[in-house]
């Protein structure tokens, strides 16, 4: 079974963890005490991954590093709907997307950890720069509704989608609003609806909904 | 800001076990403090002007007080249990008011909307009498007799339960919960919420356990408290107002809600006002 090593608080490892449920592939899951221990910067951690960061899943003799390539990996072995087609400019998105991730991760990211966890940064400069990729992300959005397309990279959920979601779900744990987005805010909701979805702290379900009531007619 | 009566209460500041001799820099209801460990290992508290804060390590953590607390830290006898896990769950900075902070922790009815399949889930959703009362002798807000079915009440627990809860109010922002503890039915587990003030609407909340299982790795148990207090986070730093009323004003609590309006009741009786509003807006 592949090996990652979590944080349940981790957006990233929650990328991972939410593209194994939503692809049927089962995880063992090693906690990392990332807060208040400290764990991945110590000693058996940094020997696997010297940027000291996680997560980090093995495979036999895969050992990866980079949240975005884990979502590939699982993605090529358990679901290849979820990577990019022939198609050359859906291919594009989904390599740009990928990369714009880091992005959300350095600034929303950040935002979070130094407004939840007490961890150093500039929080003027870290939300400024996240809301720029918010506006960003919403333009992607909006674009794509126009191409007549639902997800980031094209009418079907990508690596793309879960590579971009979980920073921006989580946006307001670091004191950066969704409520100007409504792209997002929907985009959102779909991701949240796939079979298989799992939340995370400060992710919720969606809850299911009550029957519509049944109205009176008639009465004026 | 007059602080009033608060002033003179122990604030939990840190873990002692993460003190360096740097010290931590922070606040306590406005007042920038730095709370360190001197050359002989022991905390020390200062303010903005140098002076040392009172000083009590207990339970993890580092106690002070900006004024002159006229009673000794609260008594949790459970953390002298030989046999017990005591586990720092670490600090999460919440911005909310530290009261309402302490008012979730005692909210039962909740727990299957946010803390879905774990604490509670539908349709369990009834909160079963309960008794509440400010005990004169200790001063204290106690609840007791409160049962939830739980599907998952602690790391510790195989399947869903009915658990029992007492819940204390032991400081304006310290709060001790006492639960069913699955391996040890003879036994309570000690959950604790150690909220720092540090403005009236910012605060530092520091989980605290101390339980009886032998089984959970550390960081398990740690990860499990912090999952429940996540999911609380969110709701907490949307609540409107954000200052926690002290005059019920249109707010109409319901029989599920008696812990809270003992609590309010209590903070009023005291003057405890730091993160409460007076009058309804």
């Amino acid at each position: 079974m592949m090996k990652l090593y979590d944080y349940i608080l981790s957006p990233s490892c929650y990328k991972v963890r939410l593209m194994a449920a939503l692809t049927g592939v089962k995880l063992d899951l090693r906690a990392v005490d990332f807060h208040p221990g400290l764990e991945h910067r110590g000693p058996e951690l940094l020997a696997l991954n010297p940027a000291g960061s996680i997560p980090i899943l093995e495979d036999g003799d895969l050992l990866l590093t980079e949240s975005s390539a884990m979502l590939v990996y699982l993605a090529a072995k358990a679901a290849p709907d979820w990577l990019a087609g022939s198609d050359a400019q859906e291919a594009a998105r989904v390599q740009q997307w990928l990369s714009f991730s880091g992005r959300l991760t350095a600034s929303l990211g950040g935002a979070r950890l130094h407004e939840m966890l007490l961890r150093p940064g500039d929080i003027d400069a870290l939300r400024a720069s996240g809301i720029a990729a918010l506006r960003e992300l919403e333009l992607g959005l909006v674009e794509q509704a126009e191409r007549g397309q639902n997800f980031l990279a094209a009418n079907r959920p990508t690596v793309a989608d879960i590579a971009c979601f979980p920073y921006v779900a989580l946006a307001p744990d670091g004191g950066v609003p969704l409520d100007p987005y409504p792209a997002i805010r929907l985009w959102s909701r779909r991701l949240r609806s796939l079979p298989g979805f799992i939340e995370m702290p400060g992710i919720h379900r969606l809850h299911e909904l009550k029957p519509e009531p049944q109205l009176e007619t008639g009465e004026a | 800001m007059i602080v009033g009566p608060m002033l003179d209460e122990w604030y939990p500041v840190g873990i002692f076990g993460q003190l360096d001799e740097a010290g931590r820099k922070t606040m306590l209801m406005g007042e920038p403090i730095v709370v360190a460990r001197n050359g002989n290992g022991d905390a020390r508290v200062t303010d903005s002007t140098g002076r040392s804060l009172p000083v009590r390590v207990r339970y993890g953590h580092v106690w002070t007080s900006l004024g002159d607390p006229q009673k000794e830290l609260f008594a949790i006898p459970e953390a002298d249990q030989p046999g017990r896990r005591f586990v720092d769950v670490g600090v999460v900075r919440v911005r909310c008011s530290p009261l309402r902070a302490v008012e979730n922790f005692l909210d039962i009815a909740h727990f299957p909307f946010v803390h879905t399949d774990i604490l509670g889930a539908e349709p369990h959703t009834e909160v079963q009498a309960y008794k509440v009362e400010i005990r004169e002798d200790v001063d204290e807000v106690w609840a007791t007799q409160v049962q939830f079915y739980q599907p998952q009440a602690a790391k510790s627990a195989s399947g869903g339960i009915t658990t029992q809860y007492m819940y204390r109010v032991a400081g304006p922002t310290s709060t001790v919960l006492y639960k069913t503890c699955p391996p040890k039915p003879s036994e309570w587990d000690v959950i604790t919420l150690f909220v720092q003030p540090l403005t009236e609407d910012l605060c530092d909340v520091w989980p605290w356990m101390a339980l009886f299982d032998d089984d959970t790795p550390m960081t398990d148990l740690i990860h499990f408290q912090q999952t429940i207090f996540l999911q609380d986070r969110s709701i907490l730093e949307n609540q409107v107002p954000r200052l926690l009323p002290l005059d019920p004003g249109m707010e109409m609590p319901t029989r599920a809600d008696l812990t809270s309006v003992a609590y309010r009741r209590w903070l009023k009786r005291h003057n405890f006002t730091y993160g409460a509003q007076l009058v309804a807006q």
